[in-house]
């Protein structure tokens, strides 16, 4: 299982903010989200999903509302704001600026 | 927006702390349960899956934690804990505490009031669009550098100057209104068309004037103040385009002015009408009543515009040598008018309030220091269990906001109350002269700057524990015993500090001190009457059917009678020029008949009296006879002179029978009948001039002043009298006793207020001195405790203790006191044309706040000495 450490810094950010971008969505779906899109590598556990999901509510880039979840239970959900939508799009930029110059790297030795 | 949204989310977590807590507690519980679900849905038991579950987890306190973390949560707890510790902190020390607190809110209550009086009169815009072109434009001769216009004058200087937007005029008016409840005198304003376009001010309802508004044929128009439209009409919105009757006038009123306007140099006018010039003085080019603003074409500097003017003027000299001879031109910015005079005054009270912040704050820092030698070990124990640096410096910065904070709001709340307490002292007639005092209060400005002083102080506060102790020697802390070189430093300037504010004090107290016994002479100076159970009330009628001088005699013989019939009244006299000790009255030029003349004028006061007159009032003749009844216009002319008078003109001779006379030619004798003793006509503090005394039936006036003497309450006469006279069909005014008149007088007033202020300032400092010296003594001893256990174990006695400690007190005071003596004569000096009836020198005073001053000095250092013998040796020496 892939621990936060695994995951290079801020990328975690990027991953709920692309997943989120959607649709609103609640803390399991997310963690269960991820895991599907990334094929299973990537494993986000509620140790490193909970704190960063309240860090970018603090920053305004989420808002939390309750609603009845797909089981019948209250859950938390997060819906990125439009403060948010902006961070996505610059965290993608970095992110694929970031992985194409360590591919770069890579491939080169 | 985002912002704002993170703000909620912030004060969410501080404030709405369970429900947030609870959240956080199911969406974590969420999660887990759906973990569960989907290791049983793999197969798993369902105590399996929880464990399983609860694994993956690796502990749900910890998440929780770091979800806490996350959203600033323990940021907000380890302050609440730094702020619950300095309350118990300073709770455990309510002394240190409550004089810390005091004074600091002692030193802001001072420096927040004053700065509130500065705000409002300097700082504050005044309300006019662009105020800095405002311009205020005078007439100029030799002996008045600020002189009036006259209307023909003013329409030439409108008409000719090429460097002013606009000028107009103003003048004051004392007008009668008709209400229902009969005519009543009011405030008025007679101003030209364009004033108020101008100033740049808008009326709030209705209309401005209307160009040629005021020419004297078109129909007559009034503008209201905000505050006579609440006053006299409720605020009601109808009352634009109804009429008024002023001065026997229909005038309708067309508008009503913003709430926030005032123009100080008309005082506050109920009513502003358009101008209107009369046959009279208005056709005269001699007849000078008007004040000029104007407003300054961009680009054109002051200088030019007077240059412009002063050019006008002498033309206008040229070709009217008659009326114009030495009138030139004077202008100034109205700003200057306006608060010009009392500029200077409220920044020497800025400084002074500055001085005693400066002060409180020494004090309070030198009190922090004296604590925390005593928290030495406190500090070094923290720091060996690990507290930061920076740890220790918020704990010492919540110390000093908290301090601070309480400081500053009892500070606040004294400055609310001492605004108050300053604006009772100002008299009304001075109130009318800066109506931009009228809503003084804490502005938002005034918080502001409460605000940043307190966290100045704040600031200040917090380093000193820490510079002292901030690099922490931590086994010399534990063994409590360093003494840096920094505390030595320490004792000296708050040594030094300590006698300057002693001085400070003692000079205070002493200007007070002479104030206070000057304003005592001054109410019991011999004013020549008795002014116990005398009353007064102004009384004035309208023009129509009282022109001739019979109507005038009938009516105040008429009121008089009615006035006698009151009960408990026992005299009644009157007087045309109003009441005694109000300083105003005509003044008349006269020569001595059968005496070379050579053109002098001797300006002489001159009184209207009625035949009771000096009687009622309790004055004493000395020679002669008093007037009679029926000595009016046809009997020969004659006079009654005080002591003064004949002092001046007759010394030596014999006065009865003299006669004197106007500067008419030819000269139409008077002769004196009668010397009075001195009655203060006048100011309190001044000389008395010669008077002259003429029978009120021989010059009578529509407007006169009662005096009614009575057995009975003076308060219950006012109303009584007030009534009478309106059921006379006339207007009354200005009810008082004789006594508040006294009280009232402006000397009399200039000496409470500057005796109140200076003596709240002298009260401050001597507190501030007080304590400054306790904590300087304080500070030493905890210094010198280890030299004390020595001493002591060495066989000294409490008694030497005592006097160890009390004699290093003693010589700070004595040379406080040494110095404030010889400021407080060079003072006292200064204020030398404030003081009536008392020396600068005067020993009494100066002994009695010099013996004070030490009594209190001792007190305040007896307290650390008796801590110093207490001291036990033992423990004085092992905790080294």
């Amino acid at each position: 299982m892939s621990r936060p450490s695994d995951l290079v810094q801020g990328t975690l950010d990027l991953l709920i903010l692309k997943v989120v971008a959607r649709e609103p969505m609640h803390g399991w779906a997310i963690s269960q989200r991820i895991r599907q899109m990334s094929g299973d590598v990537l494993q986000v556990g509620q140790g490193a999903l909970y704190p960063a999901l309240h860090k970018l509510e603090q920053n305004g880039w989420l808002t939390a509302e309750w609603a009845t979840s797909e089981n019948n239970r209250r859950a938390k959900y997060y819906t990125l704001t439009a403060a948010g939508r902006e961070a996505l799009e610059r965290e993608t930029a970095g992110w694929e600026r970031l992985s194409s110059a360590i591919s770069l790297v890579v491939r080169a030795v | 927006m985002r912002i704002f949204q993170i703000l909620v989310l912030r004060l969410r977590t501080l404030f709405k702390r369970t429900e947030v807590e609870g959240e956080l507690d199911e969406e974590l519980r969420y999660h887990l349960d759906r973990q569960i679900e989907e290791f049983v849905a793999e197969g798993m038991s369902p105590e399996q899956a929880r464990q399983a579950a609860w694994r993956t987890m690796g502990g749900l306190e910890q998440r929780k934690e770091e979800c806490r973390d996350m959203r600033g949560w323990n940021a907000f707890e380890h302050l609440s804990g730094d702020i619950r510790f300095a309350l118990r902190q300073l709770r455990q020390n309510p002394g240190f505490a409550g004089t810390a607190i005091l004074i600091l809110a002692l030193g802001l209550c001072a420096s927040l009031s004053i700065f509130a009086f500065v705000d409002a009169a300097l700082l504050k815009p005044l309300p006019y669009r662009d105020p800095a072109r405002m311009m205020a434009v005078f007439g100029s001769q030799e002996m008045f550098p600020r002189n009036n216009l006259s209307y023909p004058d003013y329409l030439d200087w409108k008409r000719l100057n090429t460097t002013l937007e606009s000028l107009e005029i103003y003048r004051r008016t004392g007008s009668l209104l008709a209400t229902a409840e009969g005519v009543q005198p009011v405030r008025g304003v007679r101003v030209s068309d364009g004033f108020f376009r101008t100033l740049g001010v808008k009326p709030t309802m209705g209309r401005d004037f209307q160009p040629g508004e005021d020419l004297a044929g078109s129909p007559r128009t009034v503008l209201l103040s905000y505050a006579a439209w609440q006053s006299r009409y409720g605020g009601r919105a109808g009352i634009v385009g109804q009429t008024v009757t002023l001065d026997q006038q229909p005038n309708v009123i067309v508008g009503v002015l913003p709430r926030e306007f005032h123009f100080a140099p008309a005082g506050m006018p109920e009513f502003w009408a358009a101008y209107h010039p009369e046959a009279g003085c208005d056709a005269r080019r001699g007849c000078r009543s008007l004040y000029g603003v104007g407003r300054l074409k961009d680009g054109v500097s002051q200088s030019s515009a007077l240059s412009n003017l002063t050019a006008i003027a002498k033309e206008l000299e040229r070709q009217y040598p008659g009326s114009n001879r030495g009138q030139a031109a004077a202008i100034a910015s109205l700003g200057e008018v306006i608060v010009g005079d009392v500029r200077p005054i409220l920044l020497v009270l800025l400084a002074g309030a500055g001085l005693l912040l400066a002060i409180a704050s020494i004090n309070v820092i030198s009190l922090l220091l004296v604590r925390s030698e005593s928290r030495r070990r406190e500090i070094a124990v923290r720091t060996a269990l690990g507290a930061s640096a920076g740890r220790l410096w918020t704990q010492f910065l919540t110390e000093a906001v908290v301090l601070t904070g309480a400081g500053t709001l009892l500070g606040l709340a004294g400055a609310h109350w001492t605004m108050k307490v300053l604006v009772g002292l100002i008299s009304e007639e001075m109130m009318q002269r800066m109506p931009f005092l009228l809503d003084l209060g804490l502005s938002e400005r005034v918080l502001a700057f409460g605000g940043l002083l307190s966290l100045l102080v704040a600031v200040l506060c917090a380093m000193t524990p820490s510079l002292r102790l901030g690099s922490p020697d931590v086994r010399g802390g534990l063994a409590e015993g360093s003494r840096g070189a920094a505390g030595i430093v320490w004792r000296r300037l708050g040594a030094k500090l300590v006698v300057l504010e002693l001085a400070t004090a003692m000079v205070l107290l002493v200007s007070a001190g002479l104030l206070g016994k000057s304003l005592y002479r001054l109410l019991n100076v011999e004013v020549g009457l008795k002014p116990e159970r005398l009353v007064t009330m102004d009384v004035m009628t309208q023009a129509q059917g009282y022109e001739k001088p019979e109507a005038r005699i009938a009516l105040a013989r008429r009121i008089a009678r009615e006035m006698e019939e009151l009960p408990g009244v026992t005299s009644v006299g009157f007087t045309g020029n109003g009441a005694p000790l109000g300083g105003n009255g005509n003044t008349t030029w006269l020569r001595v008949l059968g005496r070379p003349w050579n053109g002098e004028h001797n300006e002489t006061p001159e009184r209207d009296v009625s035949p009771t007159y000096f009687a009622t009032v309790g004055a004493k003749l000395a020679r002669g006879r008093y007037f009679r009844e029926d000595e009016d216009g046809t009997k020969p002319a004659v006079a009654i002179v005080n002591q003064a008078f004949a002092r001046q003109h007759f010394a030596g001779e014999e006065v009865l029978g003299r006669h004197v006379s106007y500067l008419s030619t030819p000269p139409v004798p008077i002769e004196i009948v009668g010397v009075v003793e001195d009655i203060r006509e006048g100011p309190l503090d001044a000389a008395i001039p010669p008077v002259l005394y003429i029978p009120f039936y021989q010059s009578p006036d529509r407007f006169f002043s009662l005096m009614v003497r009575t057995s009975q309450s003076e308060a219950a006469l006012l109303p009584a009298m007030a009534a009478k006279i309106r059921q006379a069909g006339v207007v009354s005014m200005g009810g008082m006793t004789m006594s508040e008149r006294l009280e009232q007088t402006p000397s009399a007033v200039l000496h409470r207020t500057s005796a109140w202020l200076v003596g709240g300032f002298a009260a401050a400092a001597l507190v501030l001195g007080l304590v400054g010296l306790y904590g300087v003594v304080a500070y030493s001893v905890s210094q010198r405790t280890r030299e004390i256990g020595v001493r002591m174990a060495l066989g000294a006695r409490p008694s030497a203790v005592y006097r160890l400690i009390l004699g290093e007190a003693g010589w700070l005071t004595g040379f406080g006191l040494l110095l404030g003596l010889v400021a407080s004569v060079g003072a006292a000096t200064l204020i030398q044309g404030l003081l009536f009836g008392v020396s600068s020198w005067d020993l009494p005073t100066l002994g009695m706040v010099a013996v004070g001053l030490g009594f209190a000095a001792l007190l305040a250092s007896f307290v650390p000495a008796r801590r110093a013998a207490a001291i036990n040796p033992v423990d004085a020496l092992r905790a080294e």
